[in-house]
């Protein structure tokens, strides 16, 4: 199934009945997504959209056997929406939310450590686009024409240059498995390395293209992962060359502030790990497509 | 959010922090006044910069007499101090803060920060205090003691009390540490800091434990819930160009190029950026307008841009997911015809309305330079900034 999500996956939407949440949902609707609901506190009982609101998501998941929730709620509000999410069962949370705390997030990932790995919730986000899987299901603000479905994963902490990517691989006729926005926070639910694992697993993802930027240990951690453990070709781009240190650029997280943090670091760390990089913004499509033909040839 | 080293003292002391008595100055004549209310016999002048390193850069001032201190608050004040931290623009000295003289036997360090990788509050110590924690990690670092906090419980006193030992300090100074340390980290919770930094934490010749410096950032995440921490803000310490674009709620850089950026998206921003300098030239700020901008909001931006007089060229980059190109498109023409842009501009339109954008554009009949992909964009502005520059300096 790609990863993550697809046409089955039973879907909620927290803070549905808002202006944000509503506009979203339609377009999910419209996409193929399997919504069978929403959460908004005070709320239960009306319909929204030709779908049933409840109050809580417990009360959501009881009635619609809902495993997948997006929260578009507001960042005072959001992580308290996340740890409900998590209480009531639900797999997977995407939140688009942009704006929470870092104190928060501190705090919704050590509460999300008391249920069983088994038991767990993923998060993807905040501050994030979404989850995509093209032709199927979506999770999220992306625009969905720009997708053609196929083999290739992409993650990334910016949900615009994720579209960048995906459109210049569509118009080179190359298609994506699924496309997952992990969020530009310093503190986030999953970790590029997370989705690299699953990507690694997944039988309809032939390649994947790893997205980052400047500030924090992620894209490291994850070339030091593929390197010990993927075997499918890993593609990476860093944005933020001309970035100065110690300013923040636009992303909480996106921040150099210390050693091997900067775009060029990180591009020298991915190199030694054996990922083949993206050498400009402009170049996602030939790249990738450089990748697949050696595969094939290899093959 | 950056705050000044005498807001951080009051704030720590507030919460049970020793810090050497001092007072606000804004002109010499305060400043000696300061020293007569402190009382003895030397004091320390300090400007008020968001910077450290003020010392190398002269900002810092020991004192023995009226004279000296009215010497030195006059050669600061008003002046741009210019650190290794600050760049070449250099902050402005509009506050000066007077403290008594500090008789030191030990410099420690402690710094409180968020470490990432962990996810955690991250504690750093180091006996080896009175340089910057760069230094320290390099030319002591054996010296650095690390502990996390759990979140779920916060820091513990034991935490601070290792901490406190593994310092080296002398036993009837281990209560004062651990307090000390321990009131650091209840300021840092309690008011969503995302950096606190004490350095040096000193060891006075009569046994006390005092900060001497105080650095503090905070989250401005969380600021909808600090409205004590929202009020510290100084906007002098701020480049006026991102004071200007941030009350209009639009997430600016300024940089020292010539391109200016109107971009949708933090990414697509940098990668932006990336691609104006791989194509040979130097952006000019770099600027995110955000999902569903009015037109009206992409006319602000293109003020934000022109503010910036180094500008002489525009790029407008717009990959529009919640976007829409024919609301960018309008604010274009609006920004044209309502701002007034004397300089170059390349659009380049994708995703939601990208059509009726380019419609609009090319309907207008003003002068815009269009182009269809993220390359092109880089070098079209490039070459019409380049053709720009030629015809500027040939007249």
């Amino acid at each position: 199934m790609a990863i993550l999500l697809n046409r089955s996956t039973r879907v909620i939407v927290q803070g549905f009945t808002g202006k944000i949440g509503s506009f979203h949902a339609e377009d999910m609707k419209r996409y193929g997504t399997k919504l069978v609901g929403g959460v908004t506190p005070g709320k239960g009982g009306q319909k929204h959209l030709g779908l049933p609101v409840f109050n809580t998501v417990k009360g959501a998941v009881r009635e619609t056997r809902a495993e997948a929730s997006i929260v578009f709620v507001p960042p005072p509000f959001a992580a308290d929406s996340i740890m409900e999410a998590a209480d009531a069962g639900i797999k997977l949370c995407v939140c688009i939310t942009d704006g929470i705390p870092s104190q928060d997030m501190m705090q919704v990932k050590r509460y999300m450590m008391r249920y069983r790995y088994e038991d767990r919730m993923r998060l993807i986000g905040p501050n994030c686009a979404g989850v995509i899987t093209p032709g199927q299901a979506l999770m999220g603000i992306m625009p969905g024409s720009i997708y053609l479905p196929g083999r290739v994963g992409i993650v990334g902490r910016s949900g615009t240059l994720g579209y960048e990517a995906a459109s210049q691989m569509k118009a080179l006729g190359i298609g994506v498995s699924t496309s997952v926005g992990i969020g530009g926070d310093p503190i986030n639910g999953s970790s590029f390395k997370d989705m690299l694992k699953l990507f690694e697993q997944d039988d309809e993802t032939d390649a994947v293209v790893m997205i980052g930027e400047i500030g924090g240990p992620q894209e490291a951690e994850a070339a030091i992962w593929a390197r010990d453990n993927m075997r499918k070709p890993l593609i990476a781009y860093i944005a933020g060359l001309s970035a100065p240190k110690g300013r923040r650029m636009g992303h909480a997280g996106a921040i150099i502030s210390a050693f091997g943090e900067s775009a060029q670091e990180k591009v020298e760390i991915l190199k030694e790990a054996g990922v083949t990089i993206v050498p400009t913004p402009s170049s996602f499509g030939e790249v990738v497509a450089d990748t697949l033909s050696r595969m094939k040839k290899a093959a | 959010m950056d705050i000044h080293e005498y807001q951080a003292k009051e704030l720590l002391a507030r919460h049970g922090v020793h810090v050497p008595r001092g007072g606000l100055a804004y002109s010499p004549e305060q400043a000696t006044y300061r020293a007569r209310e402190i009382g003895g016999a030397k004091w320390v002048l300090k400007a008020q910069v968001h910077s450290g390193a003020r010392g190398k850069a002269g900002g810092i001032k020991l004192c023995a007499n009226d004279e000296e201190i009215s010497n030195a608050a006059e050669a600061m004040l008003g002046r741009k101090l210019v650190t290794q931290q600050t760049g070449p623009r250099g902050k402005l000295i509009s506050r000066l803060y007077l403290e008594e003289a500090v008789d030191i036997a030990q410099e420690l360090y402690v710094g409180f920060v968020l470490d990432r990788k962990e996810e955690r509050v991250m504690i750093v110590a180091s006996a080896a205090g009175g340089m910057e924690i760069e230094d320290i990690v390099e030319k002591a670092p054996n010296s650095i003691l690390r502990t996390s906090v759990d979140p779920g419980v916060g820091m513990q006193r034991f935490q601070a009390r290792e901490i406190a030992f593994g310092l080296g300090l002398d036993h009837n100074l281990i209560g004062k540490a651990t307090e000390t340390i321990f009131s650091c980290y209840q300021v840092f919770r309690d008011y969503d800091a995302s950096m606190l930094e004490i350095n040096p934490l000193v060891v006075t010749r009569d046994g006390n434990l005092i900060a001497l410096d105080a650095k503090m950032s905070f989250d401005e995440n969380a600021l909808f819930r600090r409205p004590e921490i929202s009020e510290l803000r100084d906007k002098s310490q701020e480049d006026p160009r991102e004071t200007f674009a941030s009350d209009r709620g639009l997430s600016y850089v300024g940089l020292d190029g010539n391109i200016g950026c109107i971009i949708n998206g933090a990414g697509l921003a940098m990668a932006t950026m990336d691609m104006i300098k791989i194509a040979g030239g130097e952006p000019a700020n770099f600027l995110d307008i955000g999902g569903g901008a009015s037109p009206e909001r992409v006319a602000k931006s293109f003020r934000a841009v022109l503010g910036d007089k180094n500008v002489e060229t525009i790029l407008v980059n717009i990959f529009a997911g919640i976007n829409r190109c024919d609301w960018v498109a309008e604010g274009v023409i609006k920004a044209i015809r309502e701002v007034g842009v004397n300089v170059p501009l390349v659009v380049r339109l994708s995703g939601t309305k990208a059509e009726e954008g380019r419609r609009i554009l090319a309907d207008s009949g003003e002068a815009v330079i269009v182009a269809d992909t993220l390359a092109e964009a880089a070098e079209k502005a490039v070459a019409a900034w380049r053709a720009a520059a030629k015809k500027k300096k040939a007249a």
